[in-house]
């Protein structure tokens, strides 16, 4: 097989036949006769995954720089080029979008009657402006597809959400856009300040950290430009409240888009720019001080909050706070254990958080209902849907054994050599944690059924299964056997670390070693 | 690197070759998926759960018999090892699916499959008219391999797999009729406190892994000397690790689940509630022992833990009306002496009280479940709304239920801590090697005294509990006694068995006066000898231990005496006819209402803290309102300026922004 994709180049064109394909789709969808968008999607969506399983096939794990490089010069005099790439950090964030794709579109078959041709063109364009992110080496690029992803969530959340859909839509761009203004701001001045120290204007990511000891004076100011974008996306406390409304508006589809995919690119945003171009500011003691203050915050506030939710999606959304917390932590712990268990969480949590919002578009699809009071016995009448959604929960709980405890072990245990203390508090979760989910299950699935409703509803449908299943192997493989992706995120956790070593104060455990 | 193989290198591989080791494991899997198969493809199906549900694990009982056997053998190896796949490798931390069955996981599995396989026959005939037959076979499978992967774990977080995955399924059955609300709320609640304990454990781990760079309890054990030196980390670690155990096994302050879990089916209260899981904090604290017995102040703190909850469980069980009420608070006591004799270094005799507890926990539980299984039908054939687990409805059971009634009385004279059985030996045991400890730390002698009230409140309630359901007259009414009947060979040969190793268990730890030879403390030598030496255990002898032993035999019998006769002195009043209980009766029927302090003045003021002050008002209010909308606000009376520009597009607004943005660009960049 390896052989075979060598053979016809794979490696040069792959990333961007990526990237183009969904836009291929975008133009046939809105070409083609309605009845046809959902198909020409799904196998669109099935075309790129199939695609992108190379990448796990011939990325080479022993590599921790880019791999599947590309470059074509766009506007040379501003020093603007295609560069697009992909190392152990961004690899698994382009095979989650990929494998998600189909499941997406499974997922919408029936949920979505109105608007079908531009409501899959969005989710295509959703998917290219998602798969350039993670894979940019051009800064300018980024921040292209960064934008560019804006517009189709806005319209997927303010055409296609539920009652308070535009309120929803206006604030999550609002946000979001409030933070990536000041990021080009920062970058243009990057580019500056780089190209009057080494006489080169160029955007491109490796020529900006090379000499990013230029860039360390005004690190402060530039620093915190990023840190405000990437902290809106992730979303660190207190810049969330976006999350739950947009959660809540959003159709299934923008749910887990949101969840599995955009979210990461704010923690994606700190391991691969914020830190590496600011790492004596950003790991100093103060700056780390707060980023890990508010990672902890997040962590044990979100699952409180989450607790006494009454609406079960926005149960989900504070839960996805809260995750992302852990690898926040994990990042600011520095250690190849911590930064393999960040990158972790964030494929973990693409998973199950998906999982659990595909669960609750189902019921949704069933009851018109968010509401966990409106539920109550479920599991009598749908036994395949309770199944699914206690797997997923337990997933999410952290159950060693699933794959939502790998992530979280590894970012406790690698960050407690340098914040013990703050490892303790986010350690308490587990009781948190425990707590909202099991309530949500108990209160949906257990109980006597009370609503009349509720004794009519049908079980999983093998359209559904289609979505559940792969979803709960993954977690299962995850968290069985996670090693095949230890590996191939190990050698950039390691270089990340490398990167940051000489910055870190020394960890406060005398017998832990760099690496533990 | 290359890719971590799949089975391990020739070190790790089964050193016990012709002993198929891992089939202890994989049997009761293969059980579990089969079993859930058919709970999702044909539910109504139950001939074949019955032989494969119990097969399975009476298959794994033949397997680990077979092991058992061989580490016996002279020139055995000490411990057969089964390495199956690298789980999680980064940066140093390399942790391996792997087992190990030495000495100790020995005699653990012995007991989940022997006792877990007739708790399994026994269900055939407990769960026969159930609708979730399969599904109940189905948990109780995968209950037994996660208890297997907890005893046989080589380092502590593949121990924590099954930690975590006896709590699922513990979780799992409380709530198996999940219609009624109790019952679900019951499963929750021992998670979630379940999981404070587990907080403990991981933090434990991390403690464990800094200072000393592994989690394989091997190593851990042969470096102690090591941790030893540093005496804050090592109790520290200590301590965190007793936190999970307090949780595990329903020790004070987390033990108020355990009364709660006795809302699942009653096999299920006396496999995992009583016989097996309960007491997996018993076993972590005897497999860190070397940790244990390096750090003498978090002993001393687990000792004072289980002294308190033997005596503290032990009054509540006196005022208890509902049979399984009475044996769930029973065994919170018996656990905290199990944590009494660990915490005092006696770890043989923690070990030999576990094993004898689930002999005989498992005859009282399993035989509760027969007279409730018979009360129910009675109730259910007359139609009569009455609680078939209320002792005040019974009384003179032995009439119907001779079986039942003579087994119980054999488990009843084992706890009550009889001479000749099991019980005795293994309760005489802890409480002499606890009196021995009082000669270097006087306060040993006052844990002594708790546990030795303990042991007269076990006898006492004991007494009472058989008095009242199989003694005196009977309550259950005139229609009903014609529907009373004995429990059917399924249910009554297992509990046979049970009653047989209730009588002789104790001989597998026959103290030398007895004429023995304590097989069991030579066994367990090799695993506890990261702290021999170290803990200054002194048996008593002579006078001192024949009077101790005295002494407990009476305090037994006495006990016994009080309570039975307290029962038969007059008439047992049915629940309809009870006048309410006043003073430190009410005190202690209702649980010194530490039920009611906990949801007062813990999960009520954290729901009110997460809903009124996080979410009300530091999300909706103060981040929401004040700082978003209110920027939002200040925003928008500047936006009025260019309000001229607005056009309502916000594709046309991103485009404008880029194109400014590279303008901008070409300004700063000249």
């Amino acid at each position: 097989m390896r052989a075979f994709l060598d053979s016809i180049g794979y490696a040069h064109w792959i990333l961007s036949v990526l990237l183009l394909l969904p836009l291929a789709g975008v133009v046939l969808v809105l070409l083609a006769p309605k009845e046809w968008a959902r198909w020409l999607t799904l196998v669109v969506a099935i075309a790129e995954f199939v695609l992108a399983l190379g990448l796990w096939i011939t990325f080479d794990p022993d590599n921790g720089g880019m791999q599947f490089t590309a470059t074509l010069t766009w506007l040379p005099e501003l020093g603007i080029s295609y560069r697009i790439g992909l190392d152990g950090l961004s690899l698994f964030m382009v095979l989650l979008a990929t494998a998600m794709m189909p499941l997406l579109v499974w997922g919408s078959w029936f949920a979505i009657d109105q608007k079908v041709r531009g409501y899959y063109a969005l989710l295509l364009a959703l998917k290219t402006g998602m798969i350039g992110v993670f894979v940019s080496l051009d800064l300018f690029l980024f921040y292209c597809f960064w934008e560019l992803l804006l517009i189709p969530m806005y319209f997927l959340i303010g055409t296609w959400g539920s009652s308070n859909r535009l309120y929803a839509a206006t604030k999550f761009v609002v946000y979001t856009f409030a933070g990536s203004i000041l990021m080009l701001v920062a970058v243009i001045t990057m580019v500056t300040i780089v190209a009057r120290g080494t006489g080169e204007t160029s955007f491109a990511y490796d020529h900006l950290v090379r000499h990013s000891d230029l860039l360390a004076p005004y690190a402060p100011w530039l620093f915190s430009a990023f840190a405000l974008a990437f902290a809106v996306k992730v979303p660190i406390f207190p810049f969330h409240t976006w999350l739950p409304d947009a959660h809540v508006e959003a159709p299934t589809a923008g749910s887990v888009d949101l969840a599995v995919i955009l979210l990461k690119m704010g923690t994606y945003g700190f391991l691969r720019f914020a830190i590496p171009f600011f790492p004596a500011f950003a790991l100093s003691r103060g700056v780390a001080a707060v980023f890990v203050a508010l990672a902890v915050i997040g962590i044990v506030y979100a699952a409180l909050v989450s607790m006494v939710q009454p609406d079960l999606k926005k149960l989900i959304a504070y839960s996805s706070v809260s995750h992302l917390g852990f690898v926040m932590l994990g990042i600011w712990g520095g250690t190849v254990a911590s930064v393999q268990g960040a990158i972790i969480v964030m494929i973990a949590h693409g998973i199950s958080t998906g999982a659990l919002f595909f669960l609750v578009g189902m019921l949704y699809e069933r009851r018109h209902t968010r509401l966990l009071a409106d539920y109550g016995g479920l599991a009598r009448v749908a036994p395949k849907l309770a199944t699914a959604f206690v797997i997923t929960a337990f997933a999410s709980i952290g159950l060693p054994g699933l794959n939502g405890f790998i992530g979280e072990f590894l970012v406790l245990l690698g960050s407690f050599g340098r914040f013990p203390v703050a490892v303790g508090i986010a350690t308490s979760v587990v009781v948190f944690s425990a707590a909202y989910l099991l309530v949500a299950v108990q209160r949906v699935f257990f109980n006597p059924i009370t609503k009349p409703e509720n004794l009519e509803l049908h079980d999983a449908t093998p359209r559904e299964l289609a979505v559940l299943v792969p979803l709960i192997a993954a977690m299962l493989w995850m968290g069985l056997y996670p090693q095949p992706i230890l590996r191939r995120t190990e050698a950039a956790a390691r270089r990340y670390v490398e990167t940051v070593r000489p910055y870190l104060p020394a960890a406060t455990t005398a017998a832990s070693t760099e690496a533990r | 690197m290359h890719p971590a193989p799949l089975l391990l290198q020739a070190d790790a591989m089964p050193t016990g070759a012709g002993v198929p080791f891992w089939l202890v494991l994989a049997l009761p899997l293969a059980g579990c998926l089969l079993n859930a198969a058919i709970a999702f493809t044909r539910p109504q199906t139950k001939a074949l759960v019955s032989v494969i549900g119990p097969g399975v694990v009476l298959g794994a009982f033949a397997v680990a018999v077979a092991c058992f056997l061989r580490l016996q053998a002279p020139g055995a190896p000490e411990a057969l090892d089964l390495g199956l796949w690298r789980w999680i490798e980064a940066g140093d931390l390399k942790i391996d699916i792997a087992f190990r069955l030495d000495h100790l996981s020995a005699i653990m599995v012995l007991v989940v499959t022997g006792v877990g396989g007739l708790i399994h026959l026994f269900s055939i005939g407990y769960m026969k008219s159930d609708d979730g037959y399969a599904r109940y076979f189905a948990y109780l499978n995968l209950f037994i391999v996660f208890m297997l992967v907890l005893v046989l774990g080589r380092s502590m977080p593949v121990m924590f797999i099954g930690w975590e995955g006896v709590g699922l399924c513990s979780y799992l059955l409380i709530g198996f009729w999940y219609g009624v609300q109790a019952n679900a709320d019951a499963g929750k609640k021992a998670f979630i406190m379940n999981r404070i304990g587990d907080f403990g454990f991981l933090i434990a781990m991390f403690l464990t892994w800094h200072a000393l760079g592994t989690l394989d309890f091997a190593e851990i054990a042969a470096r102690t000397p090591e941790l030893a030196a540093n005496g804050a980390l090592v109790t520290a670690i200590a301590l965190f690790i007793a936190l999970g155990c307090a949780g595990k096994s329903a020790q004070i302050p987390l033990y108020t689940w355990l009364p709660d879990a006795m809302a699942g089916p009653t096999p299920v209260s006396a496999l995992i509630h009583a016989a097996t899981m309960v007491t997996a904090g018993v076993y972590l604290v005897v497999r860190t022992n070397g940790i244990f017995s390096h750090a003498p102040a978090a002993s001393l703190v687990v000792a004072a833990i289980g002294a308190a909850t033997a005596l503290f469980a032990g009054t509540i069980a006196l005022r208890q009306n509902d049979i399984k009420k009475v044996l769930a608070f029973s065994t919170v006591s018996q656990l905290g002496l199990m944590f009494l004799a660990v915490g005092s270094g006696a770890y043989v005799a923690g070990i030999f009280h576990l094993v004898t507890h689930a002999f005989f926990k498992a005859v009282l539980f399993l035989g509760a479940g027969s007279v409730i299984h018979a009360m129910h039908h009675a109730y259910h054939a007359t139609h009569r709304d009455a609680d078939p687990q209320d002792m005040r409805n019974m009384g003179g059971l032995r009439k119907w239920m001779p079986w039942t009634s003579t087994l119980m009385w054999i488990a009843t004279l084992a706890i009550a801590g009889i001479p000749v059985f099991s019980g005795f030996f293994s309760k005489d045991e802890i409480l002499a090697s606890v009196f021995g400890r009082g000669a270097g730390q006087g306060v040993f002698y006052f844990f002594w005294l708790l546990a030795s009230l303990a042991s007269l409140l076990t006898a006492t309630y004991m007494g009472r509990l058989m008095a009242t359901t199989f003694q005196g007259t009977n309550r259950t009414g005139i229609a009903e006694q014609a529907r009373l009947h004995e429990a059917p060979w399924i249910m009554t040969a297992p509990l046979v068995a049970l009653g047989l190793l209730s009588l002789v268990g104790g001989a597998i730890n026959l103290p030398h006066f007895a004429g023995g030879n304590a097989w069991l403390e030579h066994w367990l030598e090799p695993v506890l000898a990261p702290s021999h030496g170290v803990v200054p255990l002194v048996m008593p002898e002579g006078a001192t231990e024949a009077a101790l032993i005295g002494f407990a035999v009476l305090i037994g019998i006495v006990g016994l005496v009080v309570g039975v006769k307290g029962v038969l002195r007059g008439a047992v009043a049915t629940p309809a006819e009870a006048v309410p209980e006043t003073g430190f009766r009410r005190v202690l029927s209702a649980q010194y209402f530490v039920d009611a302090i906990y949801d007062r003045f813990i999960v009520r003021p954290v729901q009110w803290f997460a809903q009124t002050v996080l979410w009300k008002t530091i999300d909706q209010w103060l981040v929401d309102g004040v700082a978003v909308m209110g920027s939002a606000h200040l925003l928008q009376g500047i936006g009025w300026l260019g309000s001229r520009f607005q056009t309502g597009q916000l594709g046309l607004y991103l485009l404008l922004f880029v194109a400014g943005a590279v303008w901008v660009l070409g300004v700063v960049l000249q």
